[in-house]
């Protein structure tokens, strides 16, 4: 996969110094974070580790008090989640944030509809929805996700499936990253199966994804790297490969130390 | 052999499209209100001869057509699963400007109009500001403004009875020749507003947002939906839309009546429940809130050609009413 041990990899999204408080609380004290690029990324933590304050940083849905957030290098700052959609950052809920009555391809392009050509588009507003249903069809297949018919209601599919649908949507328009959080919590274990096997095929399209879980053999399942939060702060990134889940759990908890304690300094385990 | 191959899976595809096709129609949500109409209608041609004729037909759209107006915008608002108990109210204070300014103060017809429908405007407004940006329930706003506009109403209008309306205020009560049978043009004007409905909720992205912000609110508003501004144009639409109604109104009657429009709020609500919309947003379809003004209006229609006492119109309506909202709630059931 990606090689890290090369300094050259350009992270697609990082972020340095990421303060937030509420208060007398501080969520995020001078976290960082870097994804790189074609890798699935979990991100860990206990609960109040900053876990979910950082994933809301990076996905508009908050603005940091402090630090700085860099996508392909380049500074970025997003007030809302519509910022960072529009720069191609692309957020899977765990709630299953679709709208159930609608069918699969209005929940697709639901903000995004595509008007039908010339002046019935331009003039009536007319919806192309025979355009939109094949191009969800499309999506649908990418991801080899099983449906039906597109013009079903989302409410008939399974609860993997309805996740399908929202995967497929952020990986058709994300043209940089992918951030799912806690995709699986609301599915059984067969469905969440099928979701980690989605999330795998996005990365091998080529789009870098986020995952937030509290699933630990999944996400030793389907990470590349795994981001330990603690405390507010990045205090370890680690390879399933070269660790355990038992180790991975005890710099979680604080019971070991992180590899990055002293210095957020860059670059994960080498 | 490949040819025959071919040909045998494009009319298998075929079969299985028109199949499909017709599956797709049964779930549509206007059917079952729309065979509800059909049986209604048969029922009482098959006890009357009086029934399936031009003029009673025309008679039976002439009396829903106020009704029915309001019924399109409380179908909206329902769609956002909000309910509007003030429309009934607010058209009637509506039509109590047009036909004072127009009679008491001399203003020209269109102007009165205009000034009738922005007032209506206004009060919609009102009540997508305070369900937005005070986020309070629906049901209590509207209560709220159902009560104010009443009394507005009964204030500016002196308890008055307002008549000797001019023609730019009654036009629409006036029937023009379709065939052998005289159809009034507020007819017309309460199908259309149904057929501009349809259009942007079917077929606009406006319409598509209506139908997610009821059927789950946050999930439109994380795809980047403005709810917000959604649901505040959606209730000032609405109001325009009574603004129209109370027009009809004044076409239909022919005088300011501050009496009017009393019970329309519930009898607008019981259309659209009749049509299949459920009250819990996102589902339902505004042919269905058609259908549902038009049974209220055949099922009276046809007990007074068959001599039955009008009372049982309202006892079928409210028999009818649970049973749409029980389908609705076991259809609920059923998908989760």
């Amino acid at each position: 996969m990606t090689e890290t041990s090369g300094t050259e990899t350009r992270p697609v999204l990082e972020a340095h110094g990421l303060v937030k408080r509420y208060g007398h609380v501080t969520a995020l004290s001078g976290a960082d974070f870097e994804l790189l690029p074609g890798e699935i990324l979990a991100v860990i933590g206990d609960n109040g580790a900053g876990k979910s304050t950082l994933i809301k940083a990076l996905s508009g849905a908050l603005v940091p008090d402090q630090g700085r957030i860099l996508l392909d290098g380049r500074p970025v700052r997003f007030t809302s989640p519509a910022d960072a959609r529009r720069a191609g950052i692309e957020t899977v809920y765990q709630d299953l944030a679709v709208a159930p009555a609608l069918d699969i391809a209005s929940n697709m392009f639901l903000g995004r509809e595509m008007r039908r050509k010339g002046v019935l588009g331009s003039v009536f507003r007319m919806l192309d929805h025979k355009r939109m249903q094949a191009e969800a069809s499309d999506h649908m297949r990418d991801l080899k996700i099983g449906i039906k018919s597109i013009k079903q209601a989302v409410e008939t599919l399974s609860g993997g499936q309805r996740q399908g649908v929202a995967v497929a949507r952020s990986a058709a328009f994300a043209r940089h990253v992918v951030i799912m959080d806690e995709p699986t919590a609301a599915l059984g274990v067969k469905e969440s199966g099928m979701v980690l096997e989605l999330i795998r095929q996005v990365r091998d399209r080529g789009l870098p994804v986020i995952l937030i879980s509290h699933d630990m053999p999944a996400v030793f399942d389907v990470a590349d790297r795994i981001h330990i939060q603690r405390l507010g702060r990045r205090v370890a990134v680690v390879r399933p490969a070269e660790t355990d889940m038992a180790e991975t759990v005890a710099i979680m908890t604080g019971a070991a130390p992180g590899n990055l304690d002293d210095a957020a300094n860059g670059n994960g385990t080498t | 052999m490949s040819t025959v191959t071919a040909t045998d899976r494009t009319e298998v595809s075929q079969q299985r499209s028109a199949l499909s096709r017709a599956s797709h129609f049964l779930t549509l949500p206007a059917v079952g209100p729309l065979f509800a109409l059909l049986l209604a209608c048969v029922y009482f041609s098959v006890r009357t001869d009086r029934f399936l004729t031009g003029a009673n037909l025309s008679l039976v759209v002439q009396q829903v057509m106020v009704v029915g107006a309001l019924a399109v915008g409380q179908t909206i608002v329902i769609l956002t699963a909000g309910i509007d108990l003030s429309n009934g109210a607010v058209m009637a204070l509506g039509s109590i400007f047009m036909t004072k300014l127009a009679v008491h103060s001399g203003m020209p017809g269109i102007g009165a109009i205009l000034i009738g429908i922005a007032v209506c405007t206004a009060f919609g407004a009102l009540n997508g500001t305070l369900v937005t940006m005070a986020k309070l329930p629906p049901f209590i706003v509207t209560l709220g403004t159902w009560n104010i506009a009443f009394a507005l109403t009964h204030v500016y209008s002196n308890e008055q009875t307002i008549t000797g309306l001019p023609t730019s205020l009654t036009f629409l009560g006036r029937t023009f020749p379709l065939g052998n049978t005289d159809v009034t043009y507020g007819s017309v004007l309460m199908l259309l507003l149904f057929a501009v409905a349809w259009y942007v909720l079917r077929q606009t992205a406006a319409g598509r947002h209506v139908y997610a912000v009821g059927d789950n609110r946050e999930a439109a508003r994380l795809t980047g939906i403005p709810d917000r501004r959604l649901l505040l144009t959606v209730y000032t639409v609405a109001g325009v839309i009574y603004g129209i109604a109370a027009l009809l109104l004044i076409g239909r009657t022919s005088v300011g009546d501050p009496q009017a429009g009393q019970t329309d709020n519930l009898d607008s609500i019981t259309a659209v429940v009749l049509g299949g919309v459920s009250l819990f947003g996102g589902r339902g379809s505004i042919i269905g809130a058609l259908c549902g003004a038009l049974i209220v209006g055949v099922i009276r229609n046809g007990l007074q050609l068959t001599g039955v006492p009008s009372i049982y119109q309202v006892l079928i309506t409210g028999i009818l009413v649970i049973l749409a909202v029980s389908v609705d709630q076991l259809a609920r059931r059923r998908r989760t």
